[in-house]
């Protein structure tokens, strides 16, 4: 990067928001045929109404804007209130209302884990998922590998996220095959008593919602001891 | 109107082997497969016909099942999933009557 | 096998690839069919449904899973979606295309 004014290197420019025809096209020479059809469809629904530029721009946008920062905050919350767990676990749409996070017209089941039982998600038809809640889904989680083995050997599947469970814990797989969403339940942290509630959300990534990883407590912490997991 | 549940939680039921529709959303590796209801989720317009231009009403009932891994996968090894969840519409299902209720 | 798979998206134990579990962000042209797809299925416009959306992918068949990416399926599922649908026309989009090619 050049350097600026004395020497000092300028700041990265933000990213500017789509604003117009050129930024929402700007990509095309660099696609590929098919891809270049969606830069096609673009202006043939602008043309004809179907679609204007800002209500285009605005989507796009709103993409990267979505993260698993409300899911972490369910989970937080009811790993802290009890009763606010059992309300999530019986009715999880109303649940995250209270939170003022409103996920309807989706359908959500939260599934809580055990000590004795793991639960992990996938959709084996296709990549249905909670985005209101996890943000974007992972390349992966959409992948044919995944949707095909973690199905029926979702113990091997976890260990190449690096999760190992030991011998005698029960794996539930849970495929999302309707109209139904599913969001895991992690299980709070042993040596956590005296973390607050945003503290404890930052333990909560998207992959411990999907169920191929477990919270991580900061280095420094002992690691959990809970008799689902090997000492590998 | 929707029509009342015809299982209820704990139900035997068995996934029926219906001929191939051109869009549906119970996987082969369901298909006669016994399994329990684990929960009714409610109505929801038929995905099936939605698919192929028609209205989806009446609605169809909607409910979880719960499978032994191994009973679905079982060819070449052990499954590793000990228990599959999975969401199935009501016309896929039938009860199980082959075994004396608990 | 007690039943054969309902299509070639119905993927459970088929496969034994390892799972690339690398992270990245959208490209923008990802985003843009992201955009599309939820655009002309929103209430304003109920253009397609979700359902008659996932059966357009399915119907790309086999090849599709191995020629195409997650989000070039949905392009083609939309494209083949708006064209029977007579929003869009096949001639209209090749032409466009060019039209684009060619500024």
């Amino acid at each position: 990067m050049s350097t600026g004014y004395k020497g000092i290197t300028p700041m990265p420019k933000p990213r500017t928001a789509l604003t117009n025809l050129h930024d929402l096209s700007a990509d095309f020479l660099s696609l590929t045929p098919v891809q270049k059809i969606g830069v096609a469809m673009q202006e043939l629904l602008i043309e004809k109404g179907i679609v204007t530029p800002d209500e285009l721009s605005q989507s796009i946008n709103l993409i990267d804007m979505v993260t698993p920062a409300q899911g972490s905050r369910v989970v937080a919350r009811a790993w802290v209130d009890a009763s606010f767990k059992e309300r999530l676990l019986t009715d999880a749409v109303a649940a995250c209302l209270e939170l003022q996070i409103d996920i309807r017209p989706i359908h959500l089941i939260v599934i809580e884990n055990t000590s004795k039982i793991h639960n992990v998600i996938v959709c084996t038809l296709c990549s249905c998922y909670p985005r209101m809640l996890l943000g974007l889904p992972p390349d992966w989680y959409k992948s044919s590998a995944y949707r095909a083995r973690v199905i029926h050997e979702p113990r091997t599947v976890l260990r190449e996220f690096g999760t190992h469970l030991k011998e005698h814990a029960q794996i539930t797989v849970h495929d999302s095959t309707a109209d139904m969403r599913y969001m895991v339940l992690p299980i709070r942290p042993d040596n956590t008593d005296n973390m607050k509630e945003d503290e404890l959300a930052e333990l909560v990534t998207r992959d411990c919602m999907i169920g191929v990883k477990i919270p991580q407590l900061p280095s420094g912490f002992p690691p959990p001891d809970v008799d689902r997991f090997s000492d590998s | 109107m929707n029509a009342r549940p015809k299982f209820n939680k704990g139900d035997r039921v068995i996934v029926r082997m219906l001929s191939p529709q051109p869009h549906t959303r119970t996987p082969a590796y369901l298909h006669g497969k016994p399994g329990v209801i684990e929960r009714f989720c409610g109505a929801f317009e038929n995905p099936e016909e939605r698919a192929i231009g028609k209205s989806g009403f009446p609605l169809i009932l909607l409910y979880r099942v719960r499978f032994f891994g191994s009973v679905l996968f079982s060819i070449n090894k052990t499954c590793e999933a000990d228990i599959v969840e999975v969401e199935i519409y009501e016309h896929w299902l039938q009860g199980d009557n082959s075994y004396a209720k608990t | 096998m007690s039943s054969s798979a309902i299509g070639p998206h119905d993927l459970a134990g088929t496969l034994t690839d390892s799972i690339n579990t690398k992270e990245r962000k959208l490209d923008l042209w990802e985003k843009r069919i992201d955009a599309i797809y939820k655009l002309l299925s929103d209430d304003k416009r109920s253009h397609i449904n979700i359902h008659e959306f996932r059966y357009a992918i399915e119907s790309l068949g086999a090849e599709a899973y191995t020629n195409h990416n997650y989000y070039e399926r949905w392009t083609l599922a939309l494209r083949n979606l708006l064209i029977d649908k007579n929003i869009l026309s096949e001639l209209e989009i090749t032409q466009k295309v060019q039209e684009i090619e060619d500024r």
